[in-house]
Formats: structure tokens, C-alpha cells, sequence
């Protein structure tokens, strides 16, 4: 399975299990989305259950929301994350903050899917990651998977965690990302990392942590399997859930190693790797034998034609790995 | 122009005219009156009468630092109260500002509402809000945002819900005239009328949004007219005239209830007092209009209209005047010695489960002193 067609695996299996999930947004009905990720919902669950609504990012989560405090479990698909803006107000104002702000009294459980990340010729409106900007905001999950069967596992427990949830797909890799799904039900645990690669540093042979998610991570193994060439081996933390994030897996690595490297593909000023080299600082000040060094997007608008240079891609982690191994 | 509330329902009228029920002299036009039995009507009078006297002692509070806040609703009592009146105990009500009160009719305790502006420990919202912002499941109604507008797309996504599960219900969204110039006002909109909603959107043009009169939010001859290029019957009503707005607020939830789908009003009113206790009208409005307008007060025209039935008279008006100063008075007294929320209550409901960060920066709370006050 790839990562498309496990997120599709999730949807049908929950939308059976529970009459409440709710599919909307654009094109998601009959064509099945753009990247057809909904495809053959609506055939199955009828136009009740997987709703093609009309073009208003503002409305499909405001409607969303309202769906939600009535007591469905809306999955709204906002078609690229790019897009999410003229909704943003609803899901910062609203969305993160009902249960706080009617004491306990309200909440609007949702999980809005929408497909991030650049390396597809997007251009600046169909390519950036904003996860920072709700990372922020107080009251919101935020989850990245990068393989089918993370895919399915974070989606389905996405869909059953009592809080709203961004599950951001990185479109990169939503068909070249392959591997084996188990047919029925299984959760991945929200907050929980995952070492993808492990390392042990010795007198004299260091190692470094590299912290990815999404796309970025593949990145991060084809950089990491250059560095073993040179000597140098990374321990590779795919983060999976990026808040509430799994700091504790973090810091355990980090203090192992003494040596960090963040990757993302978002702008790297305030970007998430702002926030967790501030927490690695505040936990593992002590362990680090180099300063924490993020590979990131530049600070510019997403690119078009100059996409790859753009990107945190493994041959600008490469250098970040020996020097931060060298320091 | 005067309407027959079936027919502007049906939206047969280009122009969007005005839908009337109460004359000058205080008896009803029988062409439009909606027959509402007179102790419903009473009792419409009493909300009024309280909500009037209940915004008044909230600004003198204050004025006098004892709250921080308020937004009164003072000129447009007719709206919230025929809401509340209209509504049945499985709709749900998104207000806007000046119509909070809406909760009250719809049995949401006093002691509760005003607690939410003391923002003290007998607030079910914990003290999270500013003032005039209540919401309490109980009655179903949710909070609005002080964003201005993201409550109208929500009523339409509760009333969508409501239509799945094939019940009765109705949501009710409300608006001012600014909130039609809003993104969310065209999303609302355009959702209601593509998926046939049972909701009923109300805009109340009380002519002021802050300092912006209508004439600078739209060009629109009139906003009621708006609805018909979203394909929803629309209908604008007399906002100070108690027995139009409950005609024409039932006739809408009815047809909601049937699954004829959305309705749109606009109730042309007048905000008398202040937009909140931090504004000042007199920077932008002559006093010349408030006083026009006083003379079309929805308390006085609908008191008016019961004396002239023989409803009401002098003594009952003072007792009815007397027993809502006790009341309101008590309250106030009991609400205000009530201490404030538990200062470890901000970390909870954030999440379900605090989450780590939360846990971490509670007990980091704890351990410090309490801060100076304001």
C-alpha cells in the first residue's frame, strides 16, 4: 500500500465503525479528491456521509465546527494546506479554543486533513508547510505520518482522540512511499516518536541525532547513509505526532548523542525547529557537545522553478551532519 | 410598505419590504398580527423589562470597577426575547453580542449569566472570557466571537447536523449589519442554501457597527436583499416590534422543520446606548437620531400595545418593576462575593489530558506567587 491508499484504508474502516465521521470538502465526493485520497468513499457512504461543498475553506471548517458541537466527527479535507488560510480564523479562534472557552462545556472533535510539503512543482500556493502556525496555537494536535503504516495508524487514532487534530500528508511522498499495511483496525499512538535509525557514539567516532518528519525524513536517511561512508552515524527520530511532540524520546537521543540537527522544509525563522532546539536546550544543555543546527527552508516564499534548492533535501544535511560531528 | 409574513417568506417581493405588526397608537394591524395569546406576550414583556434592567445595573457596575466590561443590548430587547420565546428546547442558538440574553428566556440561570461577567468561580466558562460572552450547554447555545462573524457558518454546520439526524431542530445564527461584510457571513450563506439547512440567519441592523454606519458596510439597498442572490427566502422585519419579530422568527423556524430548508432576516433596529462600555457614540452620531429612535423603543411600543389590551397597567408595572430590581439586586449580591476561579483552572481544558508542556508550566504556576492584581 502507499501512503494514499492507507489514509483511504483508515477513512473506510472508521466510517464504518463509527456513523458519526463525516467526509467534506472540495471535490472529495465523486472525483475523489485531487490526490484521490477519498476515492470510492462516496460510492460506498453515499452523499449523508462524504459531502462535496462548495469552494470556501472558511465555510467547510466553520461548518465543520458547527457539525462537530452537534455531535459528528467531521474529517474536513482542505485540498492543500496552502489553502487553509481563509480558514485559518475558524480553526485558531474557534476550533482550538472550544472546549477552554466554554469551560469544558463544548468541544468540536475533528481531524482536518489537508496534503503539505513541496517537491511536486507546486509553486508557493500548492507547496508549504505550515505546521508551526498551529503548533502555536493552544488546544490543536498536530500530526505528520511518514509511511502507510503510520499513515493509517495515526489517522484512525487521530479520528478516536477526544481533541481536534491537523494531519498534515506530505504529498511528496503519498504514492512513492510504499510499504506494508495490516488489513484492519490498529492505532499508532498520538505523541509518540519513532526511532528510525539508531546510533551509539564512542570515544573518538561520534553521532548525531537528526530530528524529520514527513518527506524531510527520507531525506534524512539518504544524508545519514552518506555520512556512514565517512564515518559518522546518525540516529534518525522520525517525530510522527509534532505536538504535543514526544520530547522525552527527543532528549533521551540527544543526550546519548550530545549532537542535533533539525530538518524541515518550513521557513526556517520560528519555524518547529525553533521550538524544539529551545527544548533540547532547556533539557539537554548539559549533554550537547555541538550547538543544535537546523536545516530548514530559507526564509523566502516557497519557489517555484528553484523548488529543490529550496529544500532541506540530503545533500544540505550532509554538510550539517559532518560538521556537526567535526564541532 | 407592510407585508403579510407568509408572503415575505415566500420572498414574493422585490423589494424586501418592511414587515410590521405594532401601530403607532399601540394595537396590532390586523392584517399582520400573528394572534400570540396574551400571557406569552406578558411574559415576552417580562424578559424585556428584565433584560432592560439587567444591562442597565451591568454598565453602572462598570462604571463603578466592579466589572470589567459589558456590551448591552439596550433598544434591541424585541429580537433576543422573541428568539428565545420561538425556540424550542432541542435548538441550538448562535449569538452575536446583543444576543446573549437569548439563554435567559430559554432558562439559563440569572446567577450563572451574571457570574460570566464577574468572570468569578459561579461562571461555567472558569472566568476565560471577557464579559458578554457566555455560552451554557444546557440551553444550547454556544458562544459568539468577538472576531465578528465565525458563528453564522457554525449555526449553518449544527443545522446541517440536525437535517442527518432527521429531527426537528433548528439552528438559530445571528449577526450584526458589520458581520455581513465578513467572509463567514458568504460562507454561511451559501452553505445554508446548498444544503437546505434548517437554520434560521438573523442579521440585526442596529445601524452602528462601532463608529461605521451601514450605509459604509453595503451598498445594498437593503441587506435582507442579499439573501436572494444566495437563493434564500429573506425577509426584513421590524426588530422593535415584539409581535413582527415573533411572527416572522416562527413562521421561519417552521419552515426549517418542515426541510423547506433556510431563512434569512433582517430586523431593523437601533443600538441606543454605546457599542460597548469602551465606546463613545457621541464622536460619530448626533443625539437628534438616538432620541428618533427612542421614540421606537420595543419595550414602550409593546408595554403600549398590552395596556391598550388591558394586559397590563400602572400597579403591575411597578410591581413587575420592583420584583426585577430584587431580583437582578440579589443576584448581583450573591454573584459578587463569589472568588475568583481556581488559579490552577487555566491549565484544564485546553486538552482533554493536559498534555506534557501543560503539566509542566501548571506546577510552575503553583510554585510562584499569586500575581499583583490589576
Amino acid at each position: 500500500m502507499n501512503l494514499v491508499q492507507a489514509i483511504n484504508d483508515a477513512l473506510k474502516l472508521e466510517m464504518k465503525r463509527d456513523p458519526r465521521v463525516v467526509v467534506l470538502g472540495e471535490d472529495v465526493g465523486r472525483v475523489g479528491g485531487v490526490f484521490r485520497v477519498t476515492q470510492g468513499l462516496w460510492d460506498e457512504f453515499g452523499d449523508d456521509r462524504v459531502v462535496d461543498t462548495p469552494l470556501s475553506e472558511g465555510g467547510i471548517l466553520g461548518t465543520a465546527i458547527g457539525m462537530a458541537l452537534y455531535g459528528l466527527v467531521p474529517v474536513p479535507e482542505i485540498q492543500f494546506a496552502d489553502f487553509i488560510f481563509p480558514g485559518y480564523d475558524q480553526i485558531v479562534s474557534e476550533l482550538a479554543k472550544m472546549r477552554w472557552r466554554s469551560g469544558g462545556e463544548y468541544s468540536a472533535k475533528m481531524v482536518v486533513r489537508t496534503p503539505v510539503g513541496g517537491g511536486i512543482r507546486g509553486g508557493l500556493y500548492h507547496s508549504q508547510s505550515p505546521e508551526s502556525l498551529f503548533i502555536h496555537v493552544a488546544g490543536l494536535k498536530v500530526v505528520c505520518p511518514a509511511n502507510p503504516y503510520d499513515a493509517k495508524g495515526l489517522l484512525l487514532a487521530s479520528l478516536r482522540d477526544p481533541d481536534p487534530v491537523l494531519f498534515f500528508e506530505p504529498k511528496r511522498i503519498y504514492r512513492a512511499s510504499r510499504g506494508d499495511v495490516p488489513e484492519g483496525d490498529y492505532t499508532v499512538e498520538l505523541g509518540k516518536a519513532k526511532i528510525v535509525r539508531e546510533a551509539e557514539a564512542a570515544p573518538g567516532k561520534p553521532a548525531v541525532t537528526i530530528l524529520a518528519w514527513g518527506a524531510m525524513l527520507y531525506e534524512a536517511v539518504a544524508a545519514a547513509e552518506k555520512a556512514l561512508e565517512l564515518g559518522v552515524e546518525c540516529e534518525i527520530v522520525d517525530l510522527r505526532t509534532l505536538w504535543p511532540v514526544d520530547v522525552e524520546t527527543i532528549a533521551a537521543s540527544v543526550e546519548k548523542t550530545g549532537r542535533v540537527i533539525v530538518v524541515h522544509e518550513a521557513p526556517k525563522t520560528c519555524g518547529f525547529g525553533a521550538e524544539l532546539v529551545a527544548l533540547i536546550n532547556e533539557r539537554c544543555f548539559l549533554s550537547l557537545e555541538a550547538p543544535p543546527v537546523r536545516v530548514a527552508g530559507f526564509d523566502t516564499p516557497f519557489p517555484y522553478t528553484l523548488e529543490m534548492d529550496y529544500l532541506p533535501l540530503a545533500h544540505r544535511i550532509l554538510p550539517a551532519i559532518v560538521e556537526t560531528a567535526r564541532y | 410598505m407592510i407585508q403579510e409574513p407568509h408572503a415575505t417568506l415566500r420572498d414574493s417581493d422585490p423589494d424586501v419590504g418592511l414587515f410590521t405588526v405594532l401601530r403607532e397608537d399601540g394595537s396590532a394591524d390586523p392584517a399582520t398580527d400573528p394572534k400570540i395569546p396574551t400571557p406569552r406576550l406578558v411574559l415576552a414583556y417580562r424578559h424585556m423589562r428584565r433584560l432592560r434592567q439587567l444591562d442597565a445595573r451591568m454598565i453602572l457596575l462598570q462604571r463603578q470597577g466592579r466589572v470589567g466590561f459589558y456590551g448591552a443590548c439596550t433598544g434591541q430587547e424585541a429580537v433576543p426575547i422573541a428568539t428565545g420565546l420561538v425556540a424550542r428546547p432541542d435548538d441550538w442558538v448562535f449569538p452575536a453580542l446583543r444576543e446573549q440574553s437569548v439563554m435567559l428566556v430559554r432558562g439559563f440561570p440569572l446567577r450563572q449569566f451574571v457570574a460570566q461577567v464577574f468572570g468569578n468561580s459561579g461562571d461555567v466558562l472558569k472566568g476565560r472570557q471577557m464579559p458578554s460572552h457566555p455560552s451554557g450547554k444546557q440551553v444550547h447555545q454556544v458562544s459568539w466571537s468577538s472576531c465578528i462573524g465565525p458563528q453564522i457558518p457554525q449555526a449553518v454546520g449544527a443545522a446541517w447536523a440536525m437535517k442527518q439526524a432527521k429531527n426537528e431542530a433548528v439552528a438559530f445564527g445571528f449577526s450584526g449589519d458589520g458581520a455581513t461584510s465578513q467572509p463567514d457571513f458568504h460562507a454561511a450563506m451559501t452553505f445554508a442554501a446548498a444544503f437546505k439547512a434548517p437554520v434560521v440567519i438573523v442579521c440585526q441592523n442596529n445601524h452602528w457597527s462601532i463608529s461605521v454606519p451601514t450605509a459604509r458596510q453595503t451598498a445594498s439597498r437593503t441587506i435582507a436583499v442579499k439573501g436572494r442572490a444566495y437563493g434564500i427566502p429573506s425577509v426584513r422585519v421590524d426588530g422593535n416590534d415584539l409581535l413582527a419579530m415573533h411572527a416572522v422568527l416562527e413562521r421561519a423556524a417552521d419552515r426549517a422543520r418542515r426541510g423547506e430548508g433556510p431563512t434569512f432576516v433582517e430586523a431593523l433596529t437601533y443600538r441606543i446606548g454605546a457599542h460597548s462600555t469602551s465606546d463613545d457614540p457621541t464622536r460619530y452620531r448626533t443625539d437628534a437620531e438616538v432620541e428618533s429612535w427612542k421614540k421606537k423603543d420595543p419595550v414602550d411600543r409593546l408595554a403600549r400595545h398590552l395596556r391598550k389590551i388591558g394586559a397590563i397597567d400602572d400597579a403591575s408595572e411597578k410591581q413587575l418593576d420592583d420584583e426585577l430590581g430584587a431580583e437582578i439586586a440579589e443576584v448581583i449580591k450573591a454573584v459578587e462575593e463569589l472568588p475568583p476561579p481556581p488559579r490552577l483552572s487555566l491549565f484544564d481544558d485546553v486538552y482533554a489530558e493536559p498534555t506534557w508542556n501543560l503539566r509542566e508550566q501548571r506546577e510552575l504556576l503553583a510554585a510562584i506567587p499569586p500575581a499583583p492584581s490589576h
